[in-house]
């Protein structure tokens, strides 16, 4: 079963088309990612998906329901970014983006927001009901904590983990909303190959133990190989290859955009 | 801070020159004469020379801590140069002033000022004793420093507890004589002022007070830390509250009328700083057009309860109306926020700026005039009764604003440590971001924006029905930009920083007139001061403390600078 | 159909009521207005001319604001108080004493050259000052840190010159060869009114002559494309800074002179609502754009002039004009929230995207 389909998705900035027809579906448990060039477009998609852009054209929907639809649909709709969270998508940043004024467990929290069932004014008045509810998030808020292994952090402020750890509290933080699906911008950005190898075997076990689909961009190539199950290959906003692994690895059109542009040599 | 090069003349002369254009414009302003009439000790020292001598001496103190590490011997030398710079513009003023006019361009230039600044001698004589004082200060300041720390702490406590005392002589004077009579107060005070035996007798006291207490501090570190000691099986902190809160109820009898009056106003500032709080220190909106809200919260109040031609005459009392007022500010809070909800910080600001300005130009309008009263306003406001006895007296007046700061400190203290008050700092974070985790950032800033003004209705509407009239003036720009100050100088997100804000900016200057002339030029100074040298403000919120406790392990692993 | 009304954003819904309700009253007033006829046709054409006049002025203090806002990205809310500070310090010092002396009536166009100077000096030394002292520490600070200390500065200057040279208001000389009016075919204009407007086009068009040309010029735009690759070329980007508040704060003491020319009065309040009038009219022209804000301020001053009469006069509003700032206030937010790129500006979509 499909969780998301993207059909002919487009999006310009002025004069600039940053994705242009993209064309993209993604099964429920599977971990697919997305590669391409610097500048392709990737994480426009991603904006795109979590409702911070509008679309100018095409439809997005996601498990049934359609967040995002430009001019060119019978009627546009455009989700906001707390509402699609809502419907199940969480997302991490390239450029970590942690509250990092607030301590690892308070992101946490921040992170459950769509499960907190109780009004504002039964935290003036401390009702029973919010008091449990606020024992119980505090309860699975140390729970993924461990789970990404940060035990006895959870009082430190985010700014002052090291950096392996704030991509794993943004890890948690995301997965603090249990969603259906999880993007992932670049998370093994950065790390040296030891935190690399860890990150991705802990991707893996996202998938295996949550069975949470995961969206990956990435440009560690030994990692995309690794663990997609598909690949899809954006260059100027297009499609241009989609497929296994080996299949990629194969493919003339994605050796000529990483090559002929000398990036990324290790493709 | 760390001194890596040693300070040269160079920096003795940019320090002195500085130092004297400090004061120079001090006196130029019309600063320094104006405290001149507030004596600290009678006949020999005023508030005035209080802050001439302020910046040679703060600056000659910095120097020499700077100094004193590399080289002892010119730690006095500095000093004195400090000093004589700083004297040198003010006498060249005093000849200036003595040859020419100056006072037709520069109004403040007065012969009372020149007499001040030569103590009353000729020009000649008085330039000298001006500059001989003033090199003999700077060398003081910075022998100062050369004390050994023990020694340094009892000077500097016993002056500033003769300062301080001095500065509040006259509500001092007045609560004592309240209390015990003339016969003591006749010891201790000439006139207003303390007496000189009785300021040498402050001098004393404070310093051996600042060596009992080094000296407890020192054995209670020797024999380890023991805080956890309980009194009747009650904690510390328990008995710490019911003290407060048996202050707080009988503030009013300690106090007398005057300053329970002022009591008063310091507390609907409090209202309106949680109010603004929640707002700028909580959601980070920042809000200059609050002002309206009071304003609205008030002239509801007025409408409704008035006995005069504007009044609506339908029977309400202040208790029927309240609500109404707290209802109207909140919905202005919410209609006024929804269309800044997408704006930027900066952009924002302006905005509410302007519909500040707008509220208060329609409040002076004839347009409405027929309703609210153009620049008339609205008059016989009836005071609050309860149970059919009127509360004419302020102190009868403060349990009212009393039980709504409190109420309103409860407020958000209990928002600030739910859910809502975790939404609001992710929101004050990153917005993006926030809203990626599902935040509804429109819901989230208008519940800030409505809570905020509420609280400020709440307090314009005890404000009218305290003044028992109101004009448009009085919800001018200066009160949003006032409350503003406040909750940055008390140290923004933190509710007791409200009231320690509240006190310095509402309080001292209520009380010391003299400053009051001046308040908007001191206001602006500490807003930047704060943010130069002190963000956190003068009583951090916990949050704040944390983020600069991060921000100083972060910069500067394991060293600890003085 | 439901589906529909439900998808629709309540705040969206909100502010497009706002906007309507705004353009009926606008165009109701103005239909109201033109039935009505109240003012003969001179009475509209002065208001025009005092609009423009009116405009030039904010335009010129507006220039700061945007020159300070493509460099630095902040607010400088101190400005209004460079465009009060030169004027000021110039009245009391020279205009006073020269017109006392018969000076000014000797030698109007020498002196006002003077005035004009020294004006420019202290407002070029009072926003060097403050920007050393207040903004330059916090340059890397979060954004609302510099704009509450120039909250701070605006109300320490402000109150500072009230210190100096006292709370009341001051009159300005009249300077003969500006006073009276003029008739220029049909219409009679205060000549006063044509000095600032020429004045503004001459500043205006030597001002876009200097950022384009002079190398101060291109040092000031590099800063403002990028300070950090600005500072490896080898370009002084903290005198560059200083530069910038320089030129706007010598443009805001021109639009003193040209401010006491036309009223004659001076106050040590008198740059705080015109200062936020001519940031409106910087955001309105598209903030960070110079042609945008000689056309944001000559928006601005037509609104105000004309508004009140035109708008609000049909609607049967009792004394129209004391409610010209709510019509730009108005405005701002208008702008604000439909086009807060504003007429000519780009630069805020750019750092959006």
């Amino acid at each position: 079963m499909l969780i998301l389909k993207a059909t002919g998705v487009t999006k310009q900035f002025g004069g600039l088309i940053a994705v242009n027809q993209f064309d993209f579906e993604l099964p429920e448990g599977k971990i697919i990612s997305i590669i391409g060039p610097n500048g392709a477009g990737k994480t426009t998609f991603f904006n795109c998906i979590t409702g911070f852009y509008a679309i100018d054209g095409g439809i997005i929907e996601f498990d049934g329901h359609i967040i995002n639809s430009g001019e060119d649909t019978s009627h546009p709709i455009h989700r906001r970014p707390d509402q699609i969270t809502h419907l199940g998508i969480a997302r991490t940043y390239q450029n970590i983006r942690l509250f990092s004024n607030m301590t690892a467990i308070e992101n946490i929290l921040v992170g459950q927001h769509r499960h907190f069932k109780t009004h504002w004014v039964e935290a003036i008045v401390r009702s029973k009901r919010m008091l449990q509810e606020e024992a119980k998030a505090l309860e699975e808020a140390i729970t993924l904590l461990n789970f990404v292994g940060l035990q006895g952090l959870g009082d430190q402020l985010a700014s002052n983990l090291p950096y392996g750890a704030q991509r794993r509290l943004e890890i948690a933080r995301a997965l603090a909303s249990k969603p259906k699906l999880l993007l992932l911008d670049e998370p093994t950005a950065g790390m040296n190959p030891n935190e690399t190898r860890e990150m991705t075997r802990f991707i893996q076990h996202l998938r295996d133990e949550l069975g949470i689909t995961i969206l990956l961009i990435e440009h560690d190539m030994k990692v995309v190989m690794n663990i997609s199950e598909s690949i899809s290959v954006m260059d100027f906003g297009m499609k241009i290859a989609e497929g296994t692994p080996s299949e990629i690895q194969r493919n003339s059109r994605v050796i000529e955009a990483y090559l002929g542009r000398g990036a990324a040599a290790q493709a | 801070m760390t001194p890596t090069n040693t300070p040269t003349l160079k920096d003795a002369v940019r320090y002195g020159l500085l130092s004297g254009l400090i004061e120079i414009n001090l006196s130029a302003i019309g600063f320094i004469l104006l405290l001149h009439q507030r004596e600290l000790v009678a006949g020999a020292f005023t508030m005035g020379h209080l802050f001439l001598f302020t910046a040679p001496i703060g600056f000659a103190y910095l120097l020499a801590k700077k100094t004193a590490a590399h080289s002892r011997s010119r730690v006095l030398g500095y000093g004195a140069i400090i000093g004589a710079l700083t004297a040198l513009p003010l006498i060249i003023l005093v000849f200036l002033a003595t040859a020419f006019d100056i006072r037709q361009f520069l109004l403040n230039i007065s012969p009372d000022l020149i007499t001040l600044l030569t103590f009353g001698q000729s020009v000649v004589t008085g330039s000298l004793i001006l500059l001989a004082i003033n090199v003999v200060l700077g060398m003081l300041s910075a022998a100062l420093y050369l004390l050994p720390p023990q020694w340094r702490k009892m000077a500097v406590s016993g002056l500033a507890w003769v300062a301080i005392s001095g500065t509040f002589s006259e509500i001092l004077l007045g609560r004592l004589r309240s209390f015990f009579g003339r016969g003591l107060t006749d010891l201790i005070f000439t006139g207003k002022s303390l007496n000189p035996g009785f300021a040498v007798f402050i001098l004393v006291a404070g310093a051996l007070y600042s060596y009992f207490s080094q000296r407890r501090h020192a054995r209670k570190e020797a024999e380890g830390d023991r805080s956890d000691a309980t009194v009747l099986s009650l904690p510390i902190e328990t008995i710490n509250k019911i003290i407060l809160g048996v202050v707080l109820l009988l503030l009013p009898v300690l106090l007398g009328s005057y300053l329970t009056e002022v009591t008063n106003n310091v507390g609907l500032y409090v209202l309106m700083g949680l109010g603004l709080n929640i707002v700028v220190g909580f959601a980070g909106l920042l809000d200059l057009g609050y002002v309206a809200f009071f304003a609205i919260g008030a002239y509801v109040m007025g409408i409704l309860t008035s006995e005069g031609a504007l009044g609506l005459g339908m029977g309400f009392t202040f208790w029927t109306a309240l609500p109404f007022s707290v209802l109207a500010a909140t919905l202005a809070g919410i209609l006024l926020g929804m269309p800044v909800l997408r704006m930027r910080g900066d952009y924002l600001a302006i905005v509410t700026l302007g519909f500040g300005e707008i509220i208060r130009i329609l409040a002076l309008s004839d347009m409405l005039k027929p309703f609210i009263g153009g620049a008339q306003g609205v008059l016989q406001i009836p005071k609050p009764s309860f149970f059919g006895i009127d509360l004419i007296q302020p102190g009868q007046l403060y349990y009212i604003i009393l039980a709504c700061v409190l109420l309103a400190w409860f407020i958000s203290a209990r928002l600030r440590d739910s859910r809502l008050g975790r939404q609001w700092m992710a929101m004050r974070e990153d917005e993006d971001v926030a809203e990626a985790m599902g935040i509804n950032l429109v819901s989230t800033k208008l519940l800030a924006f409505a809570t905020g003004a509420a609280f400020s209705g709440l307090a314009g509407a005890i404000f009218a029905s305290k003044l028992t009239s109101i004009f448009p003036h009085s919800f001018n720009l200066l009160v949003s930009i006032n409350v503003l100050s406040l909750i940055i100088v008390g140290g923004i997100g933190s509710l007791p920083g409200v009231v320690v804000g509240s006190l310095i900016l509402v309080g001292l200057p209520e009380l010391l007139r003299e400053f009051a002339e001046h308040r908007l030029l001191m206001y602006g100074a500490l807003l930047i001061f704060m943010m130069l040298a002190r963000p956190e403000g003068f009583w951090p919120s916990e949050v704040t403390k944390r983020e600069l406790h991060a921000f100083e392990e972060q910069h500067q692993p394991g060293t600890s600078s003085d | 159909m439901l589906q529909r009304l439900k998808e629709i954003d309540m705040l969206d819904l909100f502010l497009w009521v706002f906007r309507t309700v705004i353009l009926v009253v606008v165009v109701w007033g103005t239909i109201a207005t033109i039935i009505e006829n109240p003012y003969p046709t001179q009475t509209w054409m002065e208001t025009i001319v005092a609009g423009i006049a009116q405009g030039s002025l904010y335009a010129l203090i507006a220039i700061g604001y945007t020159l300070v806002y493509g460099v630095l990205f902040m607010i400088n809310f101190a400005h209004g108080e460079f465009f009060m500070s030169g004027i000021m310090t110039a009245t009391i010092f020279l205009a006073g004493p020269m017109s006392a002396s018969g000076y000014l009536d000797r030698h109007p166009y020498l002196g006002l050259l003077w005035i004009t100077l020294v004006t420019m000096v202290v407002s070029t030394a009072i926003a060097v000052l403050t920007e050393r002292v207040a903004y330059r520490p916090l340059r890397y600070a979060p954004r609302l840190v510099p704009l509450i200390t120039a909250i701070g500065a605006s109300f320490f200057w402000q109150n500072y010159f009230r210190g100096l040279f006292g709370s009341e208001v001051k009159p300005f000389p009249q300077i003969a060869p500006f006073a009276g009016k003029i008739t220029l075919g049909s219409i009679v204009v205060l000549k006063t009114h044509l000095v600032v407007i020429i004045a503004a086009i001459l500043m205006l068009i030597g001002l876009y002559f200097f950022v384009m040309k002079t190398k101060t010029g291109k040092a000031i735009r590099a800063v403002a494309e990028n300070k950090d690759v600005a500072a490896l070329m080898g370009i002084d980007v903290d005198r560059a800074i200083s530069s910038t508040f320089a030129l706007g704060a010598s443009m805001a003491g021109i639009a003193g002179v040209l401010y006491a020319l036309v009223f004659r009065q001076i106050h040590f309040f008198m740059g705080f609502i015109p200062g936020i009038k001519a940031f409106t009219a910087a955001v309105l022209g598209g903030i960070g754009s110079i042609p945008g804000a000689a056309l944001g301020g000559l928006f601005l001053g037509m609104f105000e002039s004309v508004g009140p009469g035109l708008f609000l006069e049909g609607l049967g509003i009792p004394a129209p004009h004391q409610l010209k700032d709510v019509i730009a206030f108005t405005m701002l937010v208008l702008v604000l929230i439909f086009r807060p790129q504003g007429i000519l500006g780009e630069r805020l979509a750019e750092e959006k995207a």
